[in-house]
């Protein structure tokens, strides 16, 4: 059980770390009731701006607010050089694996990892074998989760290669930030995030089919305003200037994608869809999906339109792959992989799985293909009832299931009902892969408001920082 | 554009300016009912109210009875009621929430605010004492967002669908009106009238805002058929038929102009601004007033329709 933790702000020996220098400053000025009042200032900007996401408990759907805290979380520009450098190899890496996998399977070959591990997984999508997207890109915006545990130390915990979120965040919190303390950007000198949406549709222009004799028309394709993101989803087509759309604003008809205008019909020539691949098109995948554009698949084959990211990128960041990623930069670059993974034990393998049923008390436990953090069991905030009943999900299922050790994430003072204290949080940088690859110095900084808690996720009341990077 | 982004565009301006009227009605018919006098009459002015809003026969079922404290409740908050302000605000929002990338930050957030303030009233919390200022902010509300949209909104075709919802709507409101009270205005009634009469005109001004605007523009007492020609033919009323036909036409041309298609629904609506600029209020009561909203009221819906077919959406 780790007992002591690296602090963003006061490091391991407890003075200030210089990139905090002037914010701790600040806040050594500031009184905690001034502070919960800017906060609570902050809410009612994103509520009116309706910065909201959904949540289903109970079955009905309510808005909330993803609670956001005033204290930043601070990089300086070394530590991002370094971060920046590790992200852009990884995600070459990622998408020259995602080549190969629906093409020459030339990493299995070398018998690098289990071809099994491939075929039998869910997120492997037959129909994309011998695609050629432009490019040769899979995954054009990736969010890569961070954790740091020292001063040298940042690991990746997650890849997300299929529909990253919350990067809508990233530029509101900044935007909420300067708005109401720019004195404090007048004294930092903090990169800017704002080219995001720009990056972004200069990503998806750059992907769109060969030899348009026109600007390629590009549209965002949302499950519906019930959909948790649904903000982000308008946010971003608001921003790039393109279309939002629904599955039923679509329509394939004479071999290409079009969408109904007040005019009839216009082709979509890039689409950046927020939805699963299961739902992209009943006739190939889910066949009651009520979200996606039947023969849409046809279309991407046949090149006339570009999906991003494509269907069948989610093998990537499969957690089963996950422990096979160093192994994979290796393979394709050549090189040792600059950001390490946090080492993961496979429950398929009968030696792992023994060692975590022996262990459970003390790793985090995930299921293979869940996300926002449901599903999981942290070994040691668990109780012995909660740990046993994983016991039994695990036994079941053990190839369902991967383990960590508890990691001694990094924490950054936070404001709580008693004032400043140490949450423990990570860091999810986004990052546009297409004719060249952009990454915006910044990122969503996510901080589990429970004292002790090591679980971020919005869905599970984590909360969330603006995240600077600071130049020379 | 989306046909879907025009539909939400053009019916979320409907339900702003439907909110907008239901308030005006709720608090003429309060305020008729605050009048002293014999029996039940209170009992008649709520019918009517509840019939030029379409929902006499939702009330009917739900409550059998008219009563204010129902009626009050039933037109403001009433989710069951299509028609509530409570059902307009929050359609009116979803349609702005569904079409966040065709509006203005600022009339996103003016409608939110309205929304989130209005959602969180609790019904029981609106005393007679409370709701003349609740009304009152709810006028205010919808004339926030129409000004933040006319100053803020590109004039494109985002523009134009919301101006053709608002003024559809509105001209359906104001023949409403008018054809639930027509009775009112028929010349025998002047005879029986007295003191009651009047003010229903008066009411039937109030409930467009027109009571003080009606003595700039005639001069003279209230007469039943100068009230009548007022709201049907004088385009100086901002919620007569013929501006709200105007506003329409202008709106079909400018979308015209902007696709650089002229369509058949110009020529429809064409015809309707004839007819209200050849009208004449005399005639309109010899062949029957009823029969002359009844297929105003027709043609404004079928044009409605035809615009929805011409540009790919449909209601």
């Amino acid at each position: 059980m780790v007992t002591s933790y690296f602090d963003e702000m006061y490091g391991s020996g407890g003075t200030v770390r210089q990139p905090y220098a002037m914010v701790a400053e600040w806040l050594g000025t500031q009184r905690v009731a001034d502070l919960k009042s800017k906060h609570d200032e902050a809410e009612a900007l994103f509520r009116r701006t309706g910065i909201t996401f959904s949540v289903y408990n109970d079955n009905a759907p309510a808005e909330r607010l993803i609670p956001f805290d005033i204290v930043p979380r601070i990089i300086s520009a070394s530590e991002w050089r370094q971060l920046s450098a590790g992200i852009e190899q990884r995600v070459r890496a990622l998408n020259a694996f995602m080549y190969d996998i629906y093409h020459r399977q030339e990493i299995l070959k070398a018998g690098r990892i289990p071809a099994e591990l491939i075929v039998q997984n869910e997120a492997f999508v037959p129909e994309m074998i011998g695609v050629e997207p432009p490019l040769g890109i899979y995954s054009h915006i990736i969010g890569i989760d961070i954790v740091r545990t020292s001063e040298n130390e940042f690991l990746v915990l997650e890849d997300n290669t299929r529909t990253p979120s919350g990067v809508s965040y990233m530029l509101e919190n900044r935007e909420t930030m300067m708005h109401m303390f720019p004195d404090l950007f007048s004294r930092n000198r903090v990169a800017p995030v704002e080219n995001y949406p720009i990056n972004l549709l200069r990503t998806l222009e750059s992907v769109a089919p060969r030899g348009l004799d026109r600007e390629p028309v590009i549209a965002v394709l949302t499950p519906g305003l019930y959909n948790s993101a649904y903000f982000e989803h308008a946010f971003l087509a608001d921003e790039m200037g393109v279309e939002i759309v629904e599955g039923r604003d679509l329509v394939v008809r004479d071999g290409a994608l079009h969408m109904q205008t007040t005019l009839g019909l216009r082709q979509v020539d890039v689409l950046y869809r927020r939805i699963d691949d299961d739902f992209l098109d009943p006739l190939v995948f889910r066949k009651d999906s009520m979200l996606g554009v039947p023969g849409v698949m046809d279309v991407y084959r046949s090149g006339r339109t570009t999906i991003v990211n494509a269907p069948g990128a989610g093998i990537a960041d499969d957690k089963a792959i996950y422990s096979y990623i160093p192994e994979i930069i290796e393979f394709y670059t050549g090189r040792a992989p600059i950001l390490k993974n946090v080492p993961t034990r496979n429950c398929r393998r009968p030696d792992d799985l023994a060692y975590v049923l022996e262990n459970l008390d003390k790793l985090v436990v995930k299921e293979v293909h869940g996300s926002g953090g449901y599903g999981m069991l942290v070994g040691p905030a668990a109780s012995a009832a909660e740990i046993e009943a994983f016991r039994r999900k695990l036994t079941a299922r053990p190839s369902n299931y991967i383990a960590q050790p508890t990691l001694a994430l990094s924490t950054c003072p936070t404001l709580v009902d008693a004032g400043l204290a140490p949450r423990h949080l990570d860091l999810r940088p986004f990052v546009l892969i297409g004719d060249q690859v952009r990454l915006v110095p910044g990122g969503l900084t996510r901080v589990a408001l429970r004292q002790g808690s090591l679980v971020v996720n919005s869905s599970q009341g984590g909360g969330t920082k603006d995240t600077w990077v600071l130049q020379d | 554009m989306l046909g879907r982004t025009a539909n939400d565009l053009f019916w979320l301006s409907r339900y702003v300016e439907r909110a907008e009227n239901m308030a005006r009605l709720l608090e003429v018919g309060y305020r008729i009912v605050l009048l002293p006098r014999e029996g039940q009459g209170f009992h008649e002015e709520w019918r009517s109210t509840l019939e030029s809003t379409g929902c006499a026969e939702s009330y009917e079922r739900k409550f059998g009875q008219i009563n204010t404290r129902d009626v009050v409740d039933f037109l403001l908050f009433d989710p069951d009621n299509p028609s509530s302000i409570y059902s307009c605000l929050s359609a009116a929002r979803r349609n702005a929430r569904a079409q966040r990338t065709a509006m203005t930050r600022d009339m996103w957030e003016c409608l939110n605010s309205s929304w989130l303030e209005f959602s969180a009233i609790k019904p029981e919390s609106v005393t007679s004492n409370a709701l003349p200022g609740l009304l009152d902010w709810i006028r205010g509300r919808s004339a926030l967002f129409r000004g933040t949209m006319l100053n803020t909104i590109l004039r494109n075709d985002t523009y134009y669908f919301s101006q053709l919802g608002t003024f559809l709507e509105r001209a359906d409101n104001t023949a409403r009106i008018l054809d639930v009270k027509y009775y009112v205005l028929l010349p025998s009634s002047e005879v029986v009238g007295g003191g009651i009469d009047n003010f229903q005109w008066v009411a039937i001004l109030r409930s467009v805002s027109a009571h003080r605007s009606y003595r700039w523009v005639y001069k003279e007492n209230y007469k039943p058929w100068r009230i009548a020609e007022y709201l049907i033919l004088n385009k100086q009323m901002p919620r007569s038929l013929g501006y709200s036909y105007v506003e329409v036409e202008t709106a079909l041309e400018g979308l015209g102009d902007y696709y650089h298609h002229r369509q058949a629904c110009q020529a429809t609506v064409a015809n309707t601004v004839t007819l209200l600029d050849c009208g004449d209020i005399n005639a309109i009561f010899q062949s029957g007033l009823h029969e002359f909203l009844q297929d105003f009221i027709a043609r404004n819906n079928k044009l409605g329709a035809e615009i929805a077919d011409t540009y790919h959406f449909s209601g």
